[in-house]
């Protein structure tokens, strides 16, 4: 790695990241609306966004920073076994096809601004409600952390994230500021101002994957000699390989299927998509979206050029920033790492909003305060981010990385445990609220003891993701296990429950709710949540 | 479903429904089918079989969801026609 600051690519860096700060700040002026103390407006933008500023929104907030170093950075790692992420997000498409319009209906037609606030209506129990709120923000502040991570390869790359001997202040104060304006801004702007910033991260990121995967293959002399040069690094290495093996396809297959069955069980992709003006937004969506799967695989397979272009760098995070730099021209490299920064503060502003969110309705207003206003919502939902925030950062600059990365890991395998609850709930009301809470619980331990006993070459615990499925003998996604065991608690427990007729609680919805459109009667353009 | 004739309901499931659901499915079974695709042979432009074939399934999934899409918008008014009679 250099050990010089690389000027101009810290010149062009800067200058993206003066422009969407400005942006930002302005953001809270745009598509202003008469009532901006309500949490619907800050939390949700109104709830006005059409296709293609959801389209921006969405894809902004699930391909994040981390997404662009880590998938590389695994391909690099292992081959084959990371494109996993690629039937991943094409596997969740057909799935928020099909229940994402009816939780936009029904948290229309009631004002719900979250998943635990539909769990809530719908199975009458504030037990299950916090248990869904819960998961939602411990799976989402690790995810928060890891944007950091991403800032910090980049900023490590240009020579400004300093070496191991500067002094800790100097070596962190980049960051430190990045995160300060990103803070302020999401705390006056709300969700409007990574709305408004994911155009300009994603406009740069469409430009430099489509400069690279042209410009970086014709130096390297095709892609024959590409994938050649990488097959070789993996026969000689012993890890990884082109193909999966035989041995891994089971893991290949469960890790797609799990990771597309817990992205939209995150709080912020629910916040996205319910910000979007109506029903068919989200539809189309689906059809404009897998733009990014394409562009994620494409990026993906920068992972091999770096592997070809001979990157040598012992923390795989650094690969792709390390290959821009090598690659590209400063100012292009630049761009690179603007793309890359500004990827990480959109995500993390909307995730921090989603907690934020959840917090303030499903804990504060449900457990706190039940008489708080409209106002005192959105006052304490605009602090709340803040603090999550915080907390992602002090969790970054004084644990180890490794720690972020295990806890986003079991994040995933924790969110997925609320799928029973939201999207069982979208379609049924058969299943019994606290056969669904015990499933929860069952999975959840189940995941987190499953991935404490999983070590890798480097690490005794939480070394990945995937182990032995009970009853099959295939290595397959722990994440997934845990989904199947909670399923059969939850329905085996529904029958017991059904049978000895324990309390259903009360469904405050009904079944025309779950097809309403905006301009059916009772679906309000703009909800002030209820109080 | 079809208890009260005064809600003259056409059935739930109706061929076109099928076909939606198909194209909605469709991706799972080629994609979680990994043994279909692990392969290298036959490369495009030097790109692995199991790289591009992935790829490509981006577009078929999307073309698929496009379909169903548009069935299901006719399916969606071909009903209200039906109901506002």
């Amino acid at each position: 790695m250099n050990d010089g600051v690389n000027g101009v690519a810290l010149a062009v860096f800067i200058f993206f990241f003066l422009a969407v700060t400005v942006m930002g700040f302005l953001a809270a002026r745009w598509r202003k609306a008469e009532n901006e103390h309500s949490l619907d407006e800050w939390g949700l933008g109104g709830r006005s966004f059409g296709t293609w500023v959801t389209w921006f929104l969405l894809g902004g907030d699930l391909y994040t920073a981390y997404t662009f170093v880590a998938v590389p950075a695994a391909i690099y790692a292992a081959g084959a076994a990371g494109f996993f992420a690629v039937p991943y997000t094409i596997l969740v498409y057909p799935l928020i096809f099909t229940f994402l319009p009816r939780l936009w209906s029904v948290s229309h037609k009631h004002g719900y601004v979250t998943t635990s606030d539909f769990v809530r209506g719908r199975f009458g129990s504030k037990g299950l409600s916090l248990a869904v709120a819960v998961t939602g923000i411990l799976a989402t502040m690790p995810y928060i952390a890891l944007q950091l991570v991403g800032i910090q390869a980049v900023l490590d790359v240009m020579g400004v994230g300093g070496g191991e001997n500067t002094n800790w202040f100097i070596k962190d104060l980049p960051l430190l500021i990045a995160f300060g304006v990103l803070a302020a801004y999401t705390y006056s702007s709300g969700l409007r101002a990574p709305a408004l910033i994911a155009f300009v991260k994603d406009t740069l990121i469409y430009l430099v994957i489509a400069v690279a995967i042209i410009y970086i293959p014709i130096k390297l002399g095709g892609f024959d000699e590409i994938f050649a040069d990488a097959g070789e690094k993996f026969t000689t290495t012993g890890v990884g390989g082109l193909i999966p093996a035989e041995a891994g396809q089971w893991t290949y297959a469960t890790l797609a299927l799990g990771s597309a069955l817990a992205l939209f069980m995150y709080p912020h992709s629910i916040t996205a998509t319910l910000s979007s003006k109506s029903r068919d937004v989200i539809r189309r969506n689906t059809t404009i979206l897998p733009l990014y799967s394409l562009m994620l695989g494409l990026l993906a397979l920068l992972g091999f050029m770096a592997i070809a272009a001979g990157v040598k760098v012992e923390n795989g995070q650094l690969a792709i920033p390390q290959l821009f730099e090598n690659m590209f021209p400063d100012w292009f490299a630049g761009v690179a790492f603007a793309a890359i920064g500004i990827g990480a503060l959109v995500p993390a502003a909307i995730m921090s909003i989603a907690a934020a969110n959840l917090f303030t309705r499903n804990i504060y207003k449900d457990f706190i305060k039940p008489d708080a206003t409209p106002a005192q919502e959105t006052k304490v939902s605009k602090l709340v981010s803040l603090l999550v925030k915080v907390g992602a950062l002090v969790f970054v600059l004084t644990m180890d990385k490794t720690v972020a990365i295990n806890f986003q890991l079991l994040g995933g395998i924790w969110i997925l445990q609320t799928f029973p609850a939201l999207v069982g709930g979208l379609f049924t009301r058969w299943f019994h609220r606290w056969a669904l809470l015990a499933g929860w619980a069952v999975g959840m331990i189940y995941g987190t003891v499953a991935a404490y006993g999983v070590a890798s070459p480097t690490q005794k615990h939480f070394g990945g993701s995937s182990k032995e499925i009970p009853g099959i003998g295939e290595i397959g996604y722990i994440g997934l296990t845990a989904f199947v065991l909670n399923l059969l608690v939850t329905v085996v427990l529904t029958f017991v429950l059904k049978a000895a007729k324990a309390p259903e609680g009360v469904d405050e919805t009904s079944p025309e709710d779950y097809t309403a459109d905006a301009g059916d009667p009772g679906v309000q353009k703009d909800l002030t949540p209820v109080h | 479903m079809s208890q009260a004739p005064e809600v003259s309901r056409e059935p739930v499931v109706t061929p076109v429904r099928v076909v939606i659901a198909l194209c909605l499915i469709a991706p799972f079974v080629a994609m979680l089918w990994v043994g279909s695709y692990a392969k290298a042979d036959p490369a495009f432009i030097g790109i692995p079989f199991f790289y591009w074939y992935q790829m490509a399934w981006v577009l078929i999934s999307t073309a698929l969801t496009m379909i169903a899409y548009q069935l299901w918008q006719r399916d969606q008014r071909a009903r209200k026609a039906g109901g506002a009679k």
